[in-house]
């Protein structure tokens, strides 16, 4: 490594951490002027664990987090075995394009056009078309990480279950899926997360009674810099690195493949 | 060429960590040698060219070409060129981009003229304007070759220049790398773990075991006088027959008393003690069926063409391999007992 | 391969969920909301016309396809706030994405020219901001950018200033949370490639009399072209429709179409127009997303 590119490396590490660090900052300030410092306190973590609309937006992203996850990891994984497996089919073209066009598509053409379509059916918005929304703009994601775990299968391990007398669904279930279950996991890690984090989509297609917890946050922090939203704020960033440090531990355990 | 163009390396040494990848090697080269490495795979044989090109940086030691010590001159100060395995040519660029690549300081007239001519050399005239990704593995064989002499390196590195050659294309190209090489008078160092490829090359071996310079020399002089069990089993098939060593001869031989009756054979390089524990190497092609020698029972004989294989057994059992041309011992069919001998100056005596 | 019947029936089952789901809940909207995007707006619910009066039969589909127009579209070409907007948005997208390359470049290649023995590690340090909240990532500016916020305060204090900087709610700030939002997605593609490249290149063009900065321009760049493009396509694809970033980093005069079609939609209640905008920037991403593709798929065939 020369000095250049270690430069380099650092530079961009920092451009990427001092925000970030700067917010966990400032979420143990006293004072609640942002830029001033007023010495170390917590007392914005009990002003957020005191802020209900706040909580009750959090379970709503949870739920929905949870259950669009589930069906997009369902649904991904389906896609990515009829892309990777069952080979040529009328129409795959158009499959393909189903699958993969959600990733590509703007966000905001994803939740208008679900919601000109929930009103013109004339289904109420809630819990049911924020899960519909964020499990149909995940499936795209999930296969693609199933997807690439799959190119990596050696096939004959599948074609031998099959010579052994085993249908498609036992191979399906005892060999294809087994093998394919880091990706699968890791696939829905990343749906959850997607999820979890949206808040275009769920602008245009939650309904009064479900605010979900990135929409709750926008609407406070259009309003400018509020030391609340810092405390929320070093809770998620917390959340994700337990969760990426137990993931990559979980990897490292295992072998540190896939 | 001018007796400049020697190589050097003294007492050079490559650690990673606790351990010598290249261990106090001491190397001169002649202008104008075809020089092989020779080594098993992790021997240090690569790490000790890629010090010469300048890729990795000796612990200790020093590379001196001509007069000038060229340690610590990055790889592109270095009047010497590499060959790479994989050829490392250049996927985004014409063959004749590749070729000239090296050639930045001259002006352009003069970098076109010598490109044509190094493509000339290599036979590949008119391929100037193709892909790399469109030749066959002997054509970029060439292109790489004809990179590598683009800037008229003092020395010439090779790293198995043969190795991703499939076999029929080997023997043709190693007789044009002679044939380059004797035209330019460039010294060549190769890098392989092929035996063959460096008996075919080189002019002179040096053979490389867990990071020393263990053996130099002609390919004949390695394959009949190894001086240890190590050099005589990778140059080719050996037979290691053991033995206690007996008083020196005058002739220079010494008799080895083995399990089966004595035996004599050439005298080991290193002085070994009378009464020490031996072993005498012998090829298959110097064991002879007759009257003469060790007691055997023929076990079993394959017929190659050209030769006759034989896997013989001395009494207690330990195999011994003898090849031969067919008509040869013919009369031994598998199963007869007969002795196997040798002629003195066919073996050697090798520290056990 | 001879496939059976039940194998046939098999695969048919395993495509049939996710084909019926995206074909209900992904093409069906965007085939509507083309459809609205021709329509006019009406003060009713829902506010557009016409609708398609499913009784009618043969006779209400005429009439209802005689109804629809491109007069959104044309309202888009000829009202220079949408002109200004789709320049906009054009320009944001791809003057970030260049800067995104200008410094993910670099970034990528000293990520691969560290020991490999650290690089998981590296990439990993990359990768974990993007796996916190966007919204907190484009807010944590905020604090940083605004007047009396901490740049502000850093560059006075150093005395490099006499007067605080106007940078948030700037061209600058949106510029800013654009490169630090995409960075991720310009450095993993082209590290992904420059770690694939047979490090015997470089040391052949060194081997060459090529100094460090030849060879990074004639070999390693050229060679991480495909790495390039693909990272620029992920990033100008959803920047081109980026709402959060100029919403809350950009002024008022900031205009991008993402945004334009939010007060369109939920401030101005014109939904035609609306979905005209929509369409608009699925317009303007199919050309990134076809060159994506394609990227990928050569990327894909390589053994």
């Amino acid at each position: 490594m020369t000095p250049v590119t270690r430069a380099a490396l650092v530079l961009g590490l920092a451009f990427l951490y001092a925000p970030i660090l700067v917010l966990v900052a400032y979420s143990f300030n006293a004072s609640s002027l942002v830029t001033v410092w007023g010495g170390f306190s917590t007392r914005w973590y009990g002003v957020l664990f005191a802020d209900e609309p706040l909580i009750a937006a959090t379970w709503v992203s949870f739920r929905v987090a949870v259950l669009s996850s589930l069906i997009a990891t369902v649904l991904g994984t389906l896609a990515a075995l009829a892309l990777e497996r069952h080979g040529r089919f009328r129409g795959r073209f158009l499959f393909t394009g189903l699958v993969y066009g959600p990733m590509v598509m703007p966000e905001v053409m994803i939740g208008l056009s679900l919601l000109l379509m929930f009103i013109g059916i004339g289904f109420d918005r809630g819990l049911a078309t924020l899960v519909v929304a964020h499990a149909t703009f995940c499936t795209g994601f999930v296969a693609v990480v199933v997807a690439a775990r799959l190119r990596g299968l050696d096939p004959t391990l599948e074609e031998a279950a099959a010579d052994l007398g085993a249908g498609p669904l036992r191979v399906l279930l005892t060999v294809t899926l087994p093998l394919l279950a880091p990706a699968v996991v890791a696939g829905a890690l990343l749906a959850f997360a997607l999820s979890l984090d949206d808040l275009v989509i769920a602008s245009f297609v939650s309904g009064p009674g479900s605010t979900t917890l990135p929409m709750r946050l926008y609407s406070r922090v259009r309003l400018g810099v509020n030391p609340e939203i810092n405390a929320a704020s070093t809770l998620l960033i917390a959340l994700v690195g337990v969760a990426v440090l137990a993931a990559s531990w979980l990897t490292a355990r295992r072998g540190g493949t896939g | 060429m001018a007796a400049e163009t020697r190589l050097r390396l003294e007492a050079l040494t490559k650690r990673f960590g606790a351990h010598a990848a290249v261990d106090a090697v001491d190397l001169a080269l002649e202008p104008g040698e075809f020089f092989c490495l020779l080594g098993p795979s992790g021997c240090g044989k690569s790490t000790l060219l890629r010090m010469i090109a300048g890729f990795e940086a000796p612990t200790s030691g020093r590379v001196v070409l001509g007069e000038a010590d060229i340690t610590g001159l990055p790889p592109h100060r270095r009047p010497v060129n590499m060959m790479f395995q994989s050829y490392a040519l250049f996927p985004h660029m014409s063959v004749a981009a590749n070729v000239g690549y090296g050639l930045k300081g001259l002006g352009r007239g003069a970098a076109a003229a010598r490109v044509a001519e190094l493509l000339r050399l290599v036979r590949l005239d008119g391929f100037d304007a193709r892909r790399p990704d469109t030749l066959s593995g002997g054509q970029r064989q060439r292109v790489a070759l004809a990179r590598a002499l683009a800037r008229e390196p003092r020395l010439l590195l090779l790293d198995e220049p043969l190795g991703a050659l499939d076999r029929g294309l080997r023997e043709e190209t190693q007789g044009e790398l002679r044939a380059v090489q004797r035209r330019l008078g460039t010294s060549f160092v190769v890098v392989t773990h092929d035996p063959e490829e460096a008996m075919m090359l080189a002019d002179r071996i040096g053979v490389m075991d867990r990071g020393r310079l263990v053996q130099v020399g002609a390919p004949a002089d390695l394959y009949r006088r190894p001086a240890s069990r190590f050099v005589a089993g990778l140059l080719g098939d050996v037979n290691l027959i053991p033995g206690r060593l007996g008083p020196a001869e005058a002739d220079g031989t010494r008799v080895v008393a083995t399990a089966h009756g004595p035996v004599r054979a050439a005298g080991p390089a290193d002085p070994l003690a009378e009464g020490a524990e031996v072993v005498v190497a012998v090829r298959p092609e110097s064991l002879a069926l007759g009257a003469e020698g060790l007691p055997v029972t023929v076990a079993d004989a394959t017929f190659l063409g050209d030769r006759v294989r034989r896997l013989l057994r001395l009494p207690d059992g330990t195999p011994l391999r003898a090849s031969g041309p067919p008509g040869e011992g013919g009369a031994q069919p598998v199963g007869a007992e007969t002795r196997a001998g040798f002629a003195p100056d066919a073996a050697v005596i090798l520290p056990a | 391969m001879n496939r059976d019947a039940p194998q046939r029936l098999f695969a048919r089952l395993v495509r049939l969920p996710p084909f019926l789901w995206l074909a209900a809940f992904f093409l069906l909207p965007v085939v509507i909301t083309l459809k609205i995007s021709l329509s006019e707006p009406a003060t009713a619910i829902p506010p557009y016309l016409p609708l398609l009066d499913w009784q009618g039969g043969l006779e209400g589909w005429s009439t209802f396809l005689e109804a629809l127009n491109l007069d959104n579209y044309l309202t888009l070409a000829r009202d220079p706030l949408y002109r200004d907007a789709l320049f906009g948005s054009l320009a944001y997208a791809g003057g970030a994405t260049a800067l995104l390359a200008a410094l993910g470049v670099p970034l990528a290649y000293a990520l691969a020219r560290a020991p490999a023995r650290r690089q998981p590690f590296l990439v990993a340090l990359i990768v974990v901001p993007f796996w916190t909240s966007f919204l907190i990532r484009v807010y944590a500016w905020i604090a940083i950018l605004k007047q009396e916020g901490l740049l502000n305060l850093v560059l006075l204090k150093l005395g490099l200033i006499a007067r605080p900087l106007a940078i948030l709610n700037t061209d600058a700030a949106v510029m800013i949370g654009l490169v630090y939002a995409y960075l991720p997605f310009m450095v993993l593609p082209v590290y992904a490639v420059m770690n694939r490249l047979d490090p015997a290149l470089r040391e052949a063009a060194a081997d060459l009399g090529a100094g460090p900065t030849r060879v990074f321009w004639s070999v390693t760049l050229p060679l991480a072209l495909p790495g390039i493009v693909a990272g620029a396509g992920l990033c100008f694809i959803p920047m081109v429709g980026e709402f959060i970033i100029p919403d809350l980093l950009g002024g008022s005069e900031t205009l991008m179409l993402g945004r334009v079609l939010w007060s369109e939609f939920f401030s101005n209640r014109d939904w035609p127009l609306a979905s005209a905008v929509a369409v608009l920037i699925l317009l303007i991403v199919l050309g990134p997303v076809v060159l994506l593709r394609d990227g990928l798929r050569g990327e894909g065939e390589r053994p």
